[in-house]
Parts: structure tokens; C-alpha cells; sequence
């Protein structure tokens, strides 16, 4: 009964992560610049990707696992944002017109 | 029920880098292709952890998933440097 109710709570996890993953990929196909696609898939990927870790870690394994689970979850957070601010950084100081001129 | 709700988002998730593989495609810069492989990436590394699940006798694709985690990572610093400067290093 109670792994029944732990399995639940992580399908639950997993769920929510399939929905914002499915959001984010949306917005990337629909919207219509190239920094409104990156805002969109950045922070709908990253809380995706760790819902469903997160919801992983509710089913049967032992505790490295988990710890690795954790680990890749804590990368993400740090390496996705960083890796779509510089994108978006180089996009915009690349652009004709009103580019940032004075970048160091 | 766990098998099956590990398949079907395998499933979901392998349809949506298809759909990302359109911008991919299609994308009029190059910092749309990139941003969509960014988001293929991610989605691939998930899904190399669900595999890693399904499989039980197979836990190293959590270890799998992780370099390519990074790997992913330094393509887009990489291709990045390259759009804003003109060179890698």
C-alpha cells in the first residue's frame, strides 16, 4: 500500500515534467525571435528535466543512484541558465543596429 | 505501473525532439539551431536516465546521461564563443 502511494507521488513528478517539457517545445516551434524561443525553452527544460528526475527518485534503486540522480540535477541548474545567458548574450551584442556597443 | 509510465514518457519525450528537430531544421539563425539542440540534449539526457530504469541490470546510463550533460554543455559555451567572437579559443 504505501509503495503503491511513493510510486504515485513520483508517476505525479513525472507528469508535471512531461508537461513542461511539452510547453517548452512548444514555445520553441511557435514563437516568433530568437531570444523569446530561448526564454521559453531555458526555464521550461530546466524544471522540467529536474521534475523528472526528481520523480525517478521516488521509485526502486538504491542510494548512489539517487545521489547521481541529485548531482545531475544540481548540474543542470547551474549549467543550463548560464549556458542560455551566454547564448543569448552573444545573440544580442550580435545584432545589427541596437547591439550592446560597449561590451568589455 | 511503473514499467509502463517509464515507457510511455520515453515515448513523449522522444516525440518532442522530434518536434524540437523542426526548429533545428527550419530555424532562420544559427542561434535557433543551437538553442534547439540545446533542448534536444536535454531531452536526451532524460531519456537515457529513464532508460537506465527500465534496464534495471543497467545502472550505468545514469553515468551515461551525466557526461552527456556536459558534453551538451560545452557545445553551446562553444558555439556561443564562436557567434560573439569569431573563434573558439
Amino acid at each position: 500500500m504505501l509503495e503503491i502511494i511513493v510510486h504515485g507521488v513520483g508517476v505525479v513528478f513525472i507528469l508535471a515534467g512531461l508537461f513542461f517539457f511539452a510547453a517548452g517545445t512548444l514555445g520553441l516551434i511557435r514563437f516568433p525571435d530568437v531570444l523569446t524561443r530561448m526564454h521559453a525553452t531555458t526555464k521550461c527544460d530546466t524544471l522540467g528535466a529536474g521534475l523528472i528526475l526528481v520523480g525517478l527518485m521516488f521509485f526502486p534503486g538504491t542510494v548512489y543512484l539517487r545521489l547521481k540522480l541529485a548531482v545531475i540535477i544540481v548540474f543542470l541548474w547551474i549549467a543550463n541558465p548560464t549556458a542560455a545567458h551566454y547564448m543569448a548574450r552573444a545573440v544580442y551584442r550580435t545584432e545589427k543596429g541596437d547591439g550592446d556597443a560597449t561590451g568589455s | 505501473m511503473v514499467l509502463a509510465a517509464l515507457l510511455v514518457s520515453c515515448l513523449v519525450l522522444v516525440l518532442l525532439t522530434f518536434a524540437a528537430l523542426y526548429r533545428a531544421i527550419a530555424g532562420p539563425t544559427p542561434a535557433d539551431r543551437v538553442v534547439a539542440i540545446n533542448v534536444i540534449g536535454t531531452k536526451t539526457m532524460v531519456v537515457l536516465v529513464l532508460i537506465g530504469y527500465i534496464f534495471h541490470e543497467a545502472p550505468f546510463y545514469i553515468d551515461v546521461a551525466m557526461v552527456y550533460a556536459l558534453i551538451s554543455f560545452l557545445l553551446t559555451i562553444g558555439v556561443a564563443r564562436y557567434l560573439e567572437r569569431g573563434t573558439i579559443v
